[in-house]
């Protein structure tokens, strides 16, 4: 409850700051601090401290899953800021906006992350996504911007009507709105099954899991490049904690009607999330396509729904952002936004070179870092679960997209740069970019750090 | 604790490496690591107390992990052919002039550690850890130092490997499941019972990554291109000690934990290999560039070692455990003489060298020696190791077709002796070419290099007895381990 109500508050203050408050910088910094306070809170909760104590009337939980969500979601934001926030002052003239809309998705992620009334599920969703529609075309005057944010809207508008109608008839079907007792008797009622097929979908278009990916290329790559970042990742793990939340508290009793259609899409987001980034000149096209494929690898934490899974996905999403975002914030500054233009980056800048490397690693899955360990989770949560064969074409995935993290790779390090530009970099982001880097190989050494905190 | 030791100095060694600014400085601290990393595993060897070849630190408890490592017999062995290569190898690159020299000892360094690692690593996660670090310095060493076409060679390596190694991972992750107690311990994965369809799909998990690695026929394709582009002192790294990492999983990992499909697959693997090793040693005889050659030539040899390790005859495996040592020492001495040639001469070219002899006797001398190993004459050290398998797979209880294996494996090596002769011929005799006119003898440090590794190779060809003796209660308890316990014999 104390994320909820001071990334609310946070947002508030944010929105009032614009006028209130002269410098950017002053309001870069006051974002800094209210965010930080939003931390302090996650982390008081975590102990059992709460500032105000609110009866939710067992629409929400706030167990240790949640908050630890909440944390990394909390966590990887700051980290967002400290090395993209700057870069936010050139996308428009509403600065302090952004960041007000960055605070109310925060707050949305909290409710998709403890609910436990599909209303509050609703609600989530929805406070998530429409400052999103906002942000996507936050570049006003670039047509892209502004296609994304449309297509986003409407194709946004159309899955939350069908999760709508998804929760009204699961409604019809159970009686109630409270996850937890939506139970299957012998006979499973073909509206329940409706229903739930209807979340399904509308999950799977807001996790852009194949075939409702659609969007996301289009509207990853239109957006402006730092709120990407943002909606790549951070938000993205939140959809996917209330799709686990979602199947594990209602719907595991009804595993045999969804198990298959799920590795079905597993199998197809892995597929098309792969190969279609294999074809990228541009490295955000590329890393929207990445998107898609380590959205496949998360799905099979949604198929298995063992304990392995519960630990893998909160790994998977902090090892997942972490590398995302550092990898986001070096592509803001460049200019060529294509594999060439970071011919010959290593030389330029050798010590954010590595810094990627690290990230790049990570995302493709190689051991020493937290992508290595949270994938293995996934696998474990997968053959565990007795599906072998999903598992192999997991990794036979993995290893394509090992050919698209390492070309950057082979652009930084091995290509000569013709006439490259020189990028401008500041030594305090090199320095969150070490400490990034130094956090996905402690993740990836003892995982622990982060999953123990889920029991004790 | 000497075991923590062997990998700690060269991984300590190699982040040091690093930030060795100055050239020179960078290559005296490598091999200064590299010589202590050699005295580290021979007192290993050496030392009777055996609590000191093992170490256990707990470590990812919850997903059924331990740091575990420990030296016996093949391990011990494999790590000597390391702590003994990196030197040799240092010396005799030591006037390539590397750029970036703290980075390139740096990996190289690192490379060690990993090698190490997978050598020693009694737990199957931190085996897969180590297998992929091995890996990922060579990537860079590779891309970053090699020749013209280095980058596409060196990522469809990558790729290859990487491809293997993950399915490796899920086979170890479901044989993970079957343990009784859950747990990724080797005593675990040996303890395992799985019904014969399973073992066959584990078996096939496994063995792909292990078959890419040596290679085996038909996974060998990344295999010449990459010797032939990468800097020489990693191409050495990778004939000498890397495909070496293949036939070492296979025994450590295949064998006793799915003996029945080692048994049931034994006739297809061993057909595999044999067929490489003729259809390599053919090509090598094609062959007009000297990298070449030698990589198709190691394709062979290495086939008969995977042959011999599915034959699974305890006089056939002590050989392939011999001829993994012997053939690492001989393809660097084989390695070292190319790069000479080739830095003097500006040519790889067999067609475009000749009548060295008289320019070169030292160099003559010491590459014939070499040739002779190559091709398993008496006395060489390879003599010994090859009559060993030949016998094993003779021997063979396990498949029917042995005389055939034999005799197939057999004409590998008249044509090994085809290739090898011809190459000497070509490079020493004959008239002097343009290019070899203003030849030169040996430098000092090649000369030293080229020394010691002969001096190995007339040693072990007299007296074989050490090396037989590290590894004699090993193959015994492997194949306790392999066969009898859970297989109906005939």
């Amino acid at each position: 409850m104390n994320t909820l109500i001071l990334s609310a508050l946070s947002g508030v203050v944010m929105m009032f700051s614009g006028f209130l408050l002269g410098s950017r910088s002053a309001v870069r910094t006051l974002a800094h601090i209210l965010l930080l306070v939003v931390i302090a809170g996650t982390i008081l909760e975590l102990r059992g401290i709460e500032i105000v104590h609110i009866d939710t009337r067992g629409m929400m939980v706030f167990d240790r899953f949640a908050l630890m969500f909440m944390l990394v979601a909390n966590l990887c934001t700051f980290a967002f800021f400290a090395l993209s926030s700057k870069d936010m002052e050139r996308v428009g003239s509403n600065y302090s906006d952004y960041f007000a809309l960055i605070f109310f998705i925060l707050s949305g992620i909290v409710l998709a992350a403890s609910f436990k009334s599909l209303l509050i599920l609703f609600l989530g969703i929805e406070i998530i996504s429409i400052p999103l529609y906002i942000l996507a075309g936050s570049d006003k005057l670039n047509l892209k911007s502004n296609e994304a944010s449309l297509k986003y809207f409407l194709m946004g508008a159309f899955s939350t009507g069908l999760m709508l109608m998804g929760i009204a008839l699961v409604y019809g079907a159970s009686g109630s709105f409270d996850t937890t007792t939506i139970h299957a008797t012998q006979a499973v009622p073909a509206l329940l099954v409706a229903g739930m097929m209807l979340l399904l979908f509308s999950m799977a278009f807001k996790a852009s899991a194949a075939p409702f990916h659609f969007w996301t290329p289009d509207v990853y790559d239109g957006s402006p490049t730092v709120f990407t970042s943002f909606m790549a990742t951070v938000v993205k793990a939140a959809f996917f904690i209330a799709f686990m939340r979602l199947f594990s508290d209602a719907f595991s009793g009804l595993a045999p009607q969804w198990k298959l259609l799920v590795s079905i899409m597993v199998a197809l987001t892995l597929f098309i999330g792969n190969l279609t980034a294999v074809f990228q000149q541009s490295v955000k096209r590329m890393l929207a396509y990445s998107s898609i494929a380590q959205a496949g690898f998360m799905l099979l934490a949604i198929y298995s729904l063992n304990s392995d899974a519960k630990e893998g996905l909160l790994l998977y999403a902090a090892a997942y952002s972490l590398a995302t975002i550092g990898i986001f914030a070096v592509l803001v500054k460049m200019k060529d936004q294509s594999f060439e233009g970071f011919n010959g980056f290593a030389r330029q800048h050798p010590v954010v070179a590595g810094a990627l490397v690290i990230f790049l690693l990570s995302l493709a899955g190689i051991p020493l870092t937290a992508g290595f360990i949270s994938k293995f989770y996934m696998l474990r949560a997968t053959i565990d679960g007795g599906s072998l064969g999903l598992a192999i074409f997991a990794v036979l995935m993995a290893a394509v997209s090992v050919y698209y993290y390492f070309r950057l790779i082979q652009s930084m390090y091995f290509k000569d740069a013709g006439n490259a530009v020189e990028v401008p970099i500041s030594a305090g982001f090199r320095a969150t970019l070490i400490v990034l880097a130094a956090l996905t190989i402690v993740l990836g050494l003892f995982p622990q750090l982060l999953t123990s905190w889920l029991y004790f | 604790m000497i075991v923590l030791l062997l990998i700690l100095i060269p991984l300590l060694g190699g982040l040091v490496a690093f930030f060795l600014k100055d050239a020179g400085l960078a290559r005296g601290w490598s091999l200064l690591v590299t010589l202590a990393t050699l005295a580290v595993s021979l007192a290993a060897i050496a030392t009777k107390q055996h609590d000191a070849l093992t170490f256990s630190a707990p470590w990812m408890g919850s997903l059924g992990s331990s740091f575990s490592i420990g030296l016996d017999g093949m391990g011990s062995l494999l790590c000597l052919l390391t702590a003994v290569s990196y030197p040799i190898i240092l010396l005799a690159t030591w006037r390539s002039g590397h750029r970036k020299a703290s980075n390139f000892f740096g990996l190289m360094l690192l490379t060690q550690a990993g090698l190490i690692g997978v050598f020693t690593a009694t737990d199957a996660l931190l085996f897969y850890f180590f297998w992929e670090l091995a890996l990922i310095p060579v990537y860079f060493l590779c891309s970053g130092w090699g020749g013209e076409r280095r980058i596409p060679v060196t990522f469809k390596f990558f790729i290859y490997t990487f491809t293997g190694s993950v399915l490796m991972l899920i086979g170890l992750t479901y044989v993970y499941f079957q343990t009784p107690d859950r747990s990724f311990s080797m005593e675990s994965f040996y303890a395992v019972a799985m019904s014969n369809a399973t073992q066959s799909w584990v078996f096939w998990l496994l063995f792909v990554a292990f078959a890419v690695k040596m290679p085996v026929f038909p996974f060998h394709t990344w295999q010449p291109d990459t010797y032939e582009q990468s800097p020489t002192a990693t191409t050495m790294v990778l004939s000498g000690i890397m495909v070496k990492m293949g036939l070492f999983g296979v025994i450590r990992w295949v064998l006793p934990v799915v003996p029945t499909a080692a048994y049931q697959w034994g006739d297809v693997v061993m057909s595999m290999a044999v067929i490489g090793i003729i259809y390599a040693s053919i090509i090598a005889i094609q062959q007009n560039d000297l990298k070449r050659l030698i990589a198709y030539s190691s394709i062979a040899h290495v086939g008969l070692m995977a042959a011999t390790v599915f034959a699974e005859t305890h006089t056939g495996l002590q050989g392939v455990m011999m001829q993994m040592f012997n053939h690492g020492i001989n393809i660097i001495g084989l390695w070292i003489v190319v790069d000479i040639i080739e830095r003097r001469y500006g040519t790889r070219k067999l067609s475009e060298l000749g009548g060295l002899a008289q320019k070169a006797p030292g160099l003559t001398i010491l590459l014939v020696i070499i040739a002779f190993a190559n091709i398993s004459l008496p006395l060489t050290n390879s003599f010994i190791g090859e009559f060993m398998m030949f016998n094993g797979i003779w021997n063979s209880d396990v498949t029917q077709y042995h005389a055939v294996f034999t005799a197939l494996a057999g004409l590998g090596i008249i044509l090994s002796a085809v290739y090898t002769l011809n190459m000497i011929q070509k490079i020493f005799f004959g008239p002097t070419t343009v290019l070899t006119e203003p030849a030169r003898d040996l430098a000092g440090n090649e000369r030293l290099a080229l020394g010691i590794l002969v001096a190995i190779i007339l040693f072990f060809g007299v007296y074989p007895q050490p090396l037989l003796n590290l590894t004699d209660g090993f193959v015994a308890d492997l194949l306790k381990a392999a066969r009898y316990s859970n297989l109906p014999m005939k």
